[in-house]
């Protein structure tokens, strides 16, 4: 397997409008290839909604944004920089610009919320303990979680638990904000209020957001562009209003909620999830 | 499969385990002894924290089993010294069997099923939870955050406990010395300690610290190698303590073998 991962210089000449811009990227599992050669552009500011099926490989597209998972191939550039190419400091660099809110929360259960917020203050800045409370405050206070700070995660609900998961990724005041199915689990009256916290950043703060999501409703509201992934391609790429009016017949399929056909052999259905053909047929 | 490819594969993956182990501890020993020396600060507030669960939480369970095994070990011997006529010989045979073995592998037994188990389940919960993909997101390197803290708290522990241990066990002996050999405690110390060389002492503490470092890493090794689902959890912790018993017995075996085998008297 060639890789792509030359030696280029760090920095790309149009770094001004560009937040995240991926190339040719291809991630594999051991040997299973999950990404087949994906490429878009996220230009800074912008919201970017990255919907997809189970098997789509959009939770594999996420992990490689945000460094999680290195591609077999292609290239990853974040802020002007060749991620792959950098070293492990240049690298969690980046890390600190950048903010990432799990699906569960992935709140630290041994700390508490506010101390959850804490962690990266203390552990990456040197800021007084005096400073820091407050900024955790200003955080909570952000995300609608004032006066949350002593409770331990297992408390919250998990409409709370995503806020707080928020407030810690904001903590360090990231260019960048990334989501991973933030609306999964929540009840449709929760998750609205989390998409409106989600433009509120958005307008407040100017941030370039990702948000990894299969709610069609969140979708349309968030979005300023659109990325439909299918079996590890992407198969439409455009504002709201491009793919709402596309006629490709898989866009179609995802947007207007059409089933797939009734498949009851495992194999069949898992080629149907991830565009595979088995090694063997029974 | 053959029997002689299973046999290989078996040997490789044991060997790739092993080598992981000494990755895992390599990189928390560099970040307790070297980073700081780059300018890249320790907490030891977590390692304060770490020392206490692993090592002042198991004071009132290492007391009681070393006190007893001290016991056990004056009953056995003192069956066999009496035949001899050498029944004072006794406190000698507790203290030397306390020190140079029973101490540092009856706390590290302890020290697994406490702590060792514990470390992969935390990790491993983390892990199924996306806390440990959380923490890299975060420029926060687990082995930096999770391991070392847990590596320092062990490598000072563990040879206090055994310390411990190995009075409690004199202490056990002297039970019986005192109450069917005739010895009064000061008799009983009395022999003790002349029978103790700082050898066995020393022996006795190094091994503890490698029993130590082998429980830390296979602990935090089976957390950050769990599978997802909280199922997987309870496998991990299982094969922690499996794991880490049958290491530091081969440990043990290896230590004392360099120690009174090789060395010279």
């Amino acid at each position: 397997m060639t890789t792509d991962l030359t030696p280029k210089s760090e920095s790309s000449p149009e770094t001004a409008e560009v937040a995240i811009d991926v190339k040719n990227l291809r991630v594999k599992y051991g040997e299973r290839e999950i990404l087949h050669g994906i490429n878009f552009e996220i230009n800074a500011g912008e919201t970017l909604v990255i919907l997809g099926g189970s098997g789509s490989g959009k939770s594999t597209l996420l992990r490689t944004l945000v460094g999680l998972e290195l591609p077999s191939s292609g290239e990853l550039w974040i802020r002007g920089q060749n991620f792959g190419a950098l070293s492990e400091e240049k690298r969690d660099e980046i890390r600190k610009k950048v903010g990432m809110s799990f699906q569960g929360g992935a709140l630290f259960g041994s700390l508490s919320v506010g101390d959850n917020v804490a962690l990266p203050l203390r552990e990456h800045t040197r800021l007084d303990e005096s400073t820091i409370e407050i900024v955790v405050r200003l955080k909570l206070d952000q995300v609608g979680l004032s006066g949350f700070e002593n409770y331990m995660p297992a408390q919250l609900s998990g409409g709370m638990k995503k806020r707080a998961a928020i407030a810690r990724a904001l903590a360090m005041d990231p260019e960048i904000l990334f989501f991973d199915e933030p609306s999964a689990g929540l009840d449709p009256i929760i998750a609205a209020g989390l998409d409106e916290l989600i433009l509120k950043l958005k307008k407040a703060f100017r941030m370039t957001i990702v948000v990894v999501t299969h709610e069609l409703a969140s979708a349309y509201l968030i979005a300023d562009r659109m990325i439909l992934l299918d079996k590890g391609v992407i198969v439409a790429n455009g504002t709201v209003a491009e793919l709402r009016a596309s006629q490709q017949p898989r866009v179609r399929q995802f947007l207007d909620r059409v089933p797939e056909p009734e498949i009851s052999e495992e194999l069949d259905y898992l080629q149907m999830l991830t565009g595979e053909t088995p090694p063997l047929r029974r | 499969m053959p029997l002689t490819a299973s046999i290989g594969e078996a040997t490789i993956n044991g060997l790739a385990y092993i080598g992981g182990l000494a990755r895992l501890t390599g990189g928390a020993a560099s970040a307790v002894f070297i980073e700081p020396l780059r300018g890249r600060q320790f907490r030891f507030s977590r390692a304060v924290h770490q020392a206490m669960a692993i090592g002042v939480e198991a004071l009132p369970i290492v007391s009681l089993i070393s006190f007893f095994v001290g016991t056990i070990l004056a009953l056995q011997g003192a069956y066999e010294l009496r035949t001899l006529g050498a029944l004072q010989l006794v406190a000698s045979a507790v203290a030397i069997s306390m020190t140079r073995e029973l101490g540092p592998l009856m706390t590290a037994i302890v020290i697994i099923g406490r702590s060792g188990s514990s470390f992969a389940a935390e990790i491993g919960t983390m892990k199924v939870n996306e806390e440990i993909d959380a923490l890299e997101t975060m420029a926060l390197e687990p082995v930096n955050f999770l391991v070392a803290p847990k590596f320092l708290a062990m490598i000072l522990m563990a040879p206090l406990l055994t310390t411990w241990a190995d009075f409690m066990g004199v202490l056990g002996g002297a039970l019986f010395g005192v109450s069917n050999a005739g010895f009064t405690l000061g008799t009983y110390f009395t022999a003790t300690l002349k029978a103790l060389v700082l050898r066995d002492i020393v022996t006795g503490l190094i091994k503890s610290v490698m029993f130590g470092i082998v429980i830390t890493a296979v602990g935090c090794q089976e957390g950050f190698l769990t599978g997802l689902g909280s199922e997987q959890v309870g496998r991990s912790t299982t094969s922690a303590v499996v794991k880490s018993i049958f290491l530091v017995v081969i440990v043990d075996l290896i230590f004392t073998a360099i120690f009174y085998f090789t060395a010279p008297r």
